[in-house]
């Protein structure tokens, strides 16, 4: 029961997770892209039409190619999504909030678009989209988990891609603190006007800084599509996953090593009304505002005790723009 | 796209800001971004469906005006989506980047439709008409007042903070559409009083969407002149500019912030009270329907000008309502408007960059291109 309850937790965890830390990389660099719910489904959606275009095409499927199609769509899309932000709210100059929202706008309808046209646009006979072939791919566990007992089951049971969360998450915080480039980010996010005096290329990181951020997004939705959703898509069935990993971010106050835990505890809560006895469904739904109730109290908090290093990035949300210094 | 200038000694080009642009020239490039986003979503719907795009469009006109029907359908969806423009507008001339509106108004819904549900028979329709009104306005105003309250005692992050009012909300109307659902268990609570109409906005000349829209047009109008022409609205607007400044001249930063997000909060709670008692009479957890979000959108493209806001709010629902004939026509998904929505922003959004800037380039013999 307890490990059933822990496994659950963290594969609900995993696309907040890379949500969080797509996130984290993006506000680093200064920007707050609340686009990132848009991004996740868009990423999710373009690993669905590869892996359906490929399904169709394909007489029989080659594990491999059935695991690299989506996963470069997928990057491929959130990638493009990314770029409409940079170039819109880093060359442009424009508003990010503005931007952001439109973005999720933008995605959101995206995917729902071609998860509700798919058939109907590449004529092909099949029901609903069920990519129960390329979810078997991706979700091939090691293969000695089921050897360790409970012990393979907590730990080993999951995807490659639960595993490469936990990684990029702990690459990132290293990135963050123990690299020149990583502090040359910081910097920017800081304070851009200093950065740029300082000799760093400040358009160049913020692009790259969000692109990336958003590819690692993106894989977000991917997973849940694939591993959680076993392959089916279903509209709108991704919720608001996205502006709980922008939650994470804060919960996480800014790194991405303790939103690997913090992606834990907050899929621990969006099902913990499952292993609660005895809910009637009203109370099931106040269960399920504890994630964002509980986000507001580590904003609170971090506000209130206004240590230096629990801050958000100063310059968040401020567009730069050389000239006007 | 254009590119950020090179290494080399002397730039191809730099971007200089402009002090002024007369009003024609900016219309001009609003314009055009409007066209040209036109043409991109056309090419798009060409693609995705092989129509002609000029049909496509005609199908759009037809779907957003053409029968009376569709008309008064479409003045009521702007009137929904402006009164939430308006209210988060005084918060963001303010800078302070409310981004829960959609809980705002949805507290506000859902104070409405509890009136109905509890108290339908105890009170008189007059009556219960007025405490529906107060407790909405009261609801939205408290939803907002908490994050703003926080921001002013410790500049608290008001943009996430409202941004996880909204789920709070959410969660909060489900668990009230489980307690009162009908029938029991369903988790949806169902029109209320459908017979009786009682706590419903009543119809004029028939047409009952038409008190809506005038309470609408009245609050654009009152809210123009309290941004342009009040005491409020000018220490509003230099908050908004600096900080530092409204500290200097003796404005009370932290009561301005409250106060101003009590209104803000305040006219959510009128917009959720439109939703449930003038449209819909029922609260669901999609009553709201992102207009909270759409909202800052269009606010933010009239430049915070509730008379502006009309035109822009009227060019997304009227895109939206376009989009959804194409796609129920084509047998589409309707998330197409989003698509089309989406894209019209983004080439807005971009177009700004062009009013407030403007391109040097360097002398020389190449061409340079900037798009």
């Amino acid at each position: 029961m307890i490990v059933s309850f822990i496994q659950r937790a963290v594969m609900q965890g995993i696309p907040l997770l890379y949500g969080s830390t797509g996130e984290i990389i993006t506000e680093k660099g200064g920007h707050l892209n609340l686009g990132i719910p848009g991004i996740m489904y868009v990423g999710a959606i373009s690993g669905v039409i590869g892996a359906f275009l490929y399904e169709q095409s394909a007489e029989t499927v080659n594990p491999i190619l059935a695991v690299i199609i989506p996963l470069l769509s997928s990057m491929l899309g959130s990638l493009l999504m990314g770029l409409i932000y940079c170039v819109l709210t880093i060359t442009l100059h424009s508003n990010q909030n503005v931007t952001g929202l439109a973005l999720t706008t933008f995605g959101v309808g995206f995917g729902n678009f071609f998860g509700g046209s798919l058939i109907k646009l590449t004529n092909s006979d099949t029901p609903s989209i069920a990519l129960v072939e390329t979810s078997k791919c991706f979700k091939t566990p090691l293969p000695f988990a089921e050897k360790l007992g409970w012990v393979g089951e907590l730990f080993f049971s999951y995807s490659f891609l639960a595993y490469a969360a936990i990684i990029i998450a702990i690459v990132v915080s290293i990135f963050f603190n123990r690299t020149r480039k990583g502090l040359h980010l910081r910097a920017i996010g800081e304070n851009p006007a200093t950065a740029d005096a300082a000799g760093i290329n400040v358009d160049r990181y913020k692009y790259i800084s969000t692109c990336i951020g958003s590819i690692i997004a993106g894989l977000g939705g991917l997973y849940y599509v694939m591993d959680y959703a076993d392959g089916i898509w279903s509209n709108n069935a991704f919720g608001d996953r996205g502006w709980l990993a922008i939650a994470l971010v804060i919960f996480a106050v800014w790194r991405p090593n303790v939103s690997i835990l913090g992606s834990i505890l907050f899929g621990g809560l969006l099902i913990a009304y499952n292993y609660i006895q005895n809910l009637s469904f009203e109370q099931q739904e106040l269960i399920k505002m504890m994630p964002y109730v509980v986000t507001i109290l580590v904003l609170i908090v971090i506000s209130m005790r206004n240590k230096k290093e629990n801050q958000p990035p100063a310059s968040l949300g401020l567009s730069y723009f050389r000239e006007e210094r | 796209m254009s590119k950020s200038a090179s290494k080399s000694h002397e730039p191809l080009f730099h971007v200089v800001k402009r002090a002024s642009i007369p009003l024609w020239q900016s219309l001009l490039i609003r314009a055009g971004a409007i066209l040209a986003a036109l043409i991109v979503a056309g090419l798009l719907t060409f693609f995705l469906t092989g129509l002609n795009p000029i049909d496509v469009y005609a199908t759009m006109i037809d779907g957003a005006i053409g029968t009376e029907k569709r008309i008064w359908n479409l003045f009521q969806g702007i009137a929904l989506l402006l009164c939430v423009s308006l209210a988060v507008t005084p918060a963001f001339k303010m800078k302070f980047w409310n981004i829960g509106a959609e809980g705002q108004a949805l507290m506000g819904g859902l104070a409405a439709a509890l009136c109905m549900i509890l108290y339908s028979d105890k009170l008189s329709p007059a009556v219960l008409m007025l405490v529906m009104v107060v407790t909405s306005v009261v609801s939205g105003a408290v939803w907002a007042l908490i994050p703003a309250i926080f921001k002013a005692k410790w500049n608290t992050n008001e943009t996430l903070f409202t941004l996880m009012m909204n789920y709070i909300a959410t969660q909060l109307v489900s668990y009230f559409s489980y307690k009162y659902s009908v029938p029991k268990g369903s988790g949806s609570i169902g029109i209320i009083n459908s017979s009786t109409k009682i706590g419903w906005f009543p119809s004029i000349l028939d047409q009952k969407y038409l008190l809506n829209i005038i309470i609408v047009v009245i609050l654009t109008f009152i809210l123009y002149v309290y941004l342009k022409h009040s005491k409020h609205g000018y220490e509003i607007s230099v908050v908004g500019e600096s900080e530092n400044t409204a500290k200097y001249i003796g404005i009370n930063v932290k009561k301005v912030i409250i106060r101003t997000m009590i209104l803000s909060g305040a006219i959510c709670g009128i917009a959720g009270l439109i939703m449930v008692a003038g449209t819909d009479h029922t609260i669901a957890t999609d009553t709201v329907g992102g207009r909270g979000f759409t909202a800052i959108m269009v606010s933010w493209l009239a430049k915070f000008n509730p008379i502006m806001m009309f035109l822009t709010s009227f060019l997304i629902v009227f895109l939206e309502k376009g989009a959804i004939a194409i796609s129920s026509e084509f047998d589409l998904n309707s998330s197409f408007s989003d698509i089309i929505t989406g894209i019209i922003i983004f080439f807005i959004i971009g177009s700004e960059f062009f009013i407030n800037y403007s391109i040097k380039f360097r002398e020389s013999k190449k061409e340079a291109k900037s798009k």
